[in-house]
């Protein structure tokens, strides 16, 4: 999904931010499982090489890294349920401020067509 | 694979895992009291072995492999009035940690209510998409 004149870099900001949600999901699913290591993208550097390769799956597939813990646990899980319940919610935060953008603009095309 | 998981597949299986959990609980707790007449006769704690499911890099949820029997020894305990007990006048008390059970039930409920969270979160998000340009 490359940039496109309307949307600008929101439409695959908005992709980007959907895919994350799930890899964070993911983390809070596995908060209990034996061994599971956490992961994240780093959202700057792949929303970057999505708007100029055009593909977001390559891109999410090219930044995934493993979570650092603060304090690791004995059982090899790296999920710290405060971590992830923070960049769970700046995400659906910046989810949502990427869909008010995107309704921004629509307004304004709308606006333009209609011609008031 | 498929279509790679959705969040409300990811958080949907975490939550029938978490209750597949909570039943182990609420069977341990229920069976704490129990006496046997043998050690190898009492009741051991159920604890679920949690396994991640992989779908596509970075997502995956989780399911629960096996129950297996926990390595809580059951206590020998003197009691010659009790009718279950063997010649030396000891039963066998279930192998169950009540003190772990209750922290374990805790535990679970605070996972589940995580994992209700994000599929509340997402479904909000999702309807808020599909109303874009109204």
């Amino acid at each position: 999904m490359a940039d496109d004149a309307l949307f600008g870099i929101h439409g695959t900001a908005l992709a980007l931010r959907s895919q994350r949600m799930a890899m964070l999901a993911s983390n809070i699913a596995n908060a209990a499982t034996p061994g599971f290591k956490a992961r994240d993208i780093d959202f700057a550097k792949a929303l970057d090489s999505a708007s100029q390769t055009g593909s977001v799956d390559r891109a999410v597939d090219g930044h995934v890294q493993y979570r650092v813990p603060v304090q690791a646990s004995a059982d090899g899980n790296t999920v710290e349920l405060a971590t992830e319940q923070t960049q769970f919610a700046e995400n659906a935060i910046a989810y949502k401020a990427t869909l008010n953008f995107l309704q921004g603009r629509i307004s304004t095309v709308m606006q333009a067509l209609k011609g008031e | 694979m498929s279509a790679p998981l959705s969040v409300f597949q990811i958080s949907g299986r975490a939550m029938s895992a978490q209750l597949v959990r909570l039943n182990t609980v609420a069977s341990n707790l229920a069976n704490a009291g129990t006496v046997a007449t043998t050690k190898e006769g009492a009741y051991r704690a159920l604890k679920p072995v949690f396994t991640q499911v992989s779908d596509t890099p970075g997502v995956s949820t989780v399911k629960v492999d096996q129950v297996v029997q926990s390595n809580t020894e059951p206590t020998k305990r003197y009691d010659p009035n009790n009718p279950l007990a063997d010649k030396d006048g000891n039963v066998w008390d279930a192998g169950v940690d009540g003190a772990a059970e209750l922290v374990d039930m805790i535990e679970t409920q605070r996972q589940y209510q995580n994992n209700v969270q994000v599929m509340q979160t997402a479904k909000t998000l999702t309807l808020d998409t599909l109303r874009l340009g109204q």
